[in-house]
């Protein structure tokens, strides 16, 4: 694994230009002032009750994900590169989709093999020939960056379900700025405190034709025991929107209603965060207690936006992914601006024959897995692990990618010893209306808090940082 | 508004309402208790308190005797009584957090700041002045939820079905007292109550945080009919079933002025409002003032279930 690059410090120790201002501040700063401004924060963090949950863990019903109080931060020109990659992305992502429920011409040309879609379980096949109001498929994109040299990003995943984070990315900027009001006087930061409002024209721009001219937009969550739960009722106060349960919805005549003090209000669009199999007991997932009953004959009916659309998880499944710069130049006739992290199918024979030689430097991810679990780092594992690995791998070939250990860039973080450098990623999130493509600078940081470790996933121990990108 | 948030933040607004109740009735028990068996008599002051706060049946069910440890414990710390002051914050704080957009960031912190130090206070602390202290915390987060709704909230629906809250646990806690209490407060045929009663009659006085209030009202020493009067027709008196009723009657009338439409809840609190405003103290007495309770509890709980049928469910 080559030496990891630092976006503060390069490879060669020389302060990056973006890093100028912040490195001086560092320089000067007195430990204990870092140590008591990272306790304000989670003060701060506890007290504005803003915790997750992390499944399986009994005891674990509201944690804090360890905020870092050292921004990370991107130049102008990285960011301008950036935003394209994602704007460019995102638009692949919506004409695939229009065409694997449409006409499949990309399956016709063989670029993305059938079964992959047809045998997957997150293909939606009550999906195929249904129109989508306006015909944009993810609305909210977060696309997973990671960075390995000063000139080359890759995407490492693509979120086009119902991705989470962003609640995360404002509450740090809105912490940052009550902690280090100075730091910010000496930075020109992009703001991102818009996205909110942007988020809100993006949904009323997707109501279907036959909502009235201001139409009543909801959030769906799943309710109080959802690990993102503070995040949707986060947004729903943003957006200034209703936060309902299923359970406060219901269908007639192909119409959605919300139950109020004041009898049924028509509902035109639904950000949902619940997944597809929970949305409608009647068409997917019968034992759904938090789904609306009918919720799919209305959709069908054009009557109500679902945001984002059902079964756009054909798009981001770990198992298309690799297809994706293909996908990309067919649909655009254009080369990705982002590249993909290099990815071994190991559906495929040759593939699977070199990952199974190499086990020990790669990353073997399950293609239905998500949140960090079920995958194998090679070079962290012991022997037995990665031959329990291995007779996994050959059981279910089909069930597995592999990629190289990257060399994730760095980023100086507060550690115990002091400040260090520490492993990032990057989820921007891209909105898309049926006018046009938001983007706010920035995004959500995540940080693998342990040294040398690569998972940044807050269930399994990363913590975020404030994400800056700065004015020209 | 969804009618799922009018439900909860009603049921918030009266868990706290209940907690700081269950507070007082504790500190009132244990000052009365402190007392030489001289003063207050030999009656089970601890058995009374499980009485007013509600629970008497729940609490025997589980236990043999109602003494300072057992119901200290039941009304305050235990997980197993559903209404306990626990429990109370418990369920306030589930209720704020699914209804959070609904509440200021005040009401939330005060919410869920209570909730995490109710947490550090752990199980039944050990000594009585550890338990006043907590008795006196709770009182303080009630009063600190309810000041930040008070100067926080936008004068919406959200307020007012909080409000309504609010006034229906309060009539309710106090209705209770009169009920468990009621015998104290009959008037004596010859002459007025000695010693034993006196002590008693602070004690409910002390309950709804009206001892002070008491002696600026009526300038005299206490008199059990003037205690009823106090609790069951002052309008002055921010506890008393008419000064619940003028509230709850207004608050209403706000929501139904915002819909534009007048109903079932709406009639019934005038009618309980109506029914106090006309009665006298001498004639509650004659009729019979444990009957008069008892048909006031039964209204209260009629015009709950109107209330949740044209706005909750």
């Amino acid at each position: 694994m080559a030496v990891a690059f630092d976006e503060m410090k390069g490879t060669d120790g020389e302060i990056r230009p973006a890093y100028s201002e912040l490195a001086n501040w560092l320089n000067g700063v007195r430990p204990d002032v870092l140590e008591y401004r990272r306790k304000e924060a989670e003060l701060l963090f506890r007290r504005i009750g803003i915790t997750f949950a992390v499944y399986g863990e009994a005891d674990a019903q509201e944690r804090l994900i360890p905020f870092d109080v050292i921004p990370r931060i991107l130049s102008a020109l990285e960011w301008e590169t950036l935003s394209k990659g994602l704007e460019q992305r995102v638009k692949a992502i919506n004409a695939y989709l229009r065409d694997i429920y449409g006409r499949r011409e990309i399956l016709k040309a063989g670029i993305v093999p059938e079964d992959l879609v047809f045998q997957n379980p997150v293909f939606r096949p009550e999906m195929n020939g249904q129109k989508v109001p306006h015909d944009v498929y993810v609305h909210i994109a977060g696309i997973d960056i990671v960075r390995v040299d000063a000139d080359t990003f890759y995407v490492l995943e693509d979120n086009a379900r119902t991705p989470s984070g962003v609640s995360y990315m404002l509450e740090n900027r809105e912490i940052m700025m009550r902690l280090f009001p100075e730091l910010f006087s000496r930075h020109s930061v992009a703001p991102v405190e818009n996205y909110p409002d942007e988020l809100l024209a993006t949904l009323k721009s997707l109501a279907p034709d036959s909502a009235p001219g201001d139409p009543n937009v909801v959030l769906l969550t799943p309710g109080v025991y959802n690990s993102a739960y503070y995040e949707h009722s986060f947004l729903a106060d943003k957006l200034g929107i209703d936060l309902v349960e299923g359970r406060d919805l219901f269908v007639k005549a192909g119409i959605v209603y919300m139950r109020t003090t004041q009898g049924p209000k028509r509902v035109d669009v639904i950000y949902r965060r619940v997944d597809d199999d929970y949305l409608d007991p009647l068409m997917f997932r019968p034992d759904s207690a938090l789904g609306v009953a009918g919720i799919m004959s209305a959709y069908q009916a054009g009557n109500v936006t679902l945001s984002n659309a059902v079964g756009t998880g054909i798009a981001d499944d770990k198992a298309i992914y690799s297809y994706m710069p293909e996908i990309l130049k067919f649909y655009l006739g254009e080369e990705p601006i982002l590249k993909n992290v290099p990815t071994w199918r190991c559906r495929e024979p040759e593939h699977l024959a070199y990952v199974l030689d190499h086990l020990e430097e790669l990353v073997v991810k399950e293609v239905h897995g998500s949140g960090g679990y079920g995958m194998l780092i090679g070079p962290m594992a012991d022997k037995a692990q990665v031959a329990a690995f291995r007779a996994k791998l050959k059981l279910d070939p089909k069930g597995f990618i592999a990629q190289p250990t990257l060399a994730l860039s760095t980023c100086p973080t507060c550690v115990e010893a002091g400040v260090a450098p520490r492993h990032v990623d990057l989820r921007p999130f891209v909105l898309t209306g049926r006018d046009r493509i938001r983007i706010v600078p920035g995004g959500l940081t995540r940080v693998a808090m342990k040294e040398g470790s690569l998972v940044v996933n807050s269930s399994q121990g990363g913590g975020t940082k404030d994400t800056w990108v700065l004015g020209k | 508004m969804l009618s799922r948030t009018a439900d909860n933040l009603y049921w918030l607004a009266r868990y706290v309402e209940r907690a700081e109740y269950l507070a007082r009735i504790l500190e009132a028990t244990q000052r009365l208790t402190a007392m030489p068996l001289a003063y207050v008599g030999e009656t089970n002051e601890w058995e009374s308190a499980v009485a007013t706060a509600g629970c008497a049946a729940a609490f025997f069910a589980t236990h043999d005797e109602a003494n300072e440890e057992t119901v200290t414990d039941f009304l305050a710390f235990s997980t197993e009584n559903p209404s306990s002051i626990r429990n109370c914050f418990e369920v306030a704080r589930a209720n704020a957090r699914a209804v959070r957009t609904a509440l200021t960031m005040e009401m939330w912190e005060a919410i869920n700041t209570a909730w995490l130090e109710l947490k550090r206070f752990g199980n039944q602390p050990a000594s009585r002045e550890e338990i006043a202290r907590f008795l006196r915390w709770v009182q303080e987060s009630s009063l600190r939820f309810d000041g930040s709704a008070y100067r926080t909230m936008l004068r919406n629906d959200a307020y007012w079905f909080s409000r309504v809250g609010v006034y229906m646990e309060r009539a309710d806690n106090t209705a209770r007292i009169l009920d468990v209490k009621y015998h104290l407060l009959l008037p004596a045929d010859e002459h007025v109550g000695g010693p034993l009663d006196y002590y008693q009659w602070a004690g409910i006085l002390r309950s709804v945080s009206a001892l002070t209030a008491y002696h600026w009202v009526y300038r005299e020493s206490l008199k059990p009919w003037l205690i009823a009067d106090l609790l069951i027709l002052n309008e002055q008196m921010p506890r008393s079933l008419a000064s619940c009723y003028e509230n709850l009657v207004q608050n209403l009338d706000r929501i139904a002025g915002n819909y534009g439409r007048q109903g079932p809840a709406q009639r019934q609190a005038r009618a309980i409002r109506g029914r106090l405003q006309n009665s006298r103290m001498e004639e509650i007495f004659q009729t019979g003032l444990h009957e008069f309770i008892g048909a006031f509890v039964d209204d209260n709980n009629r015009l709950g279930s109107a209330l949740t049928q044209q706005y909750l469910a």
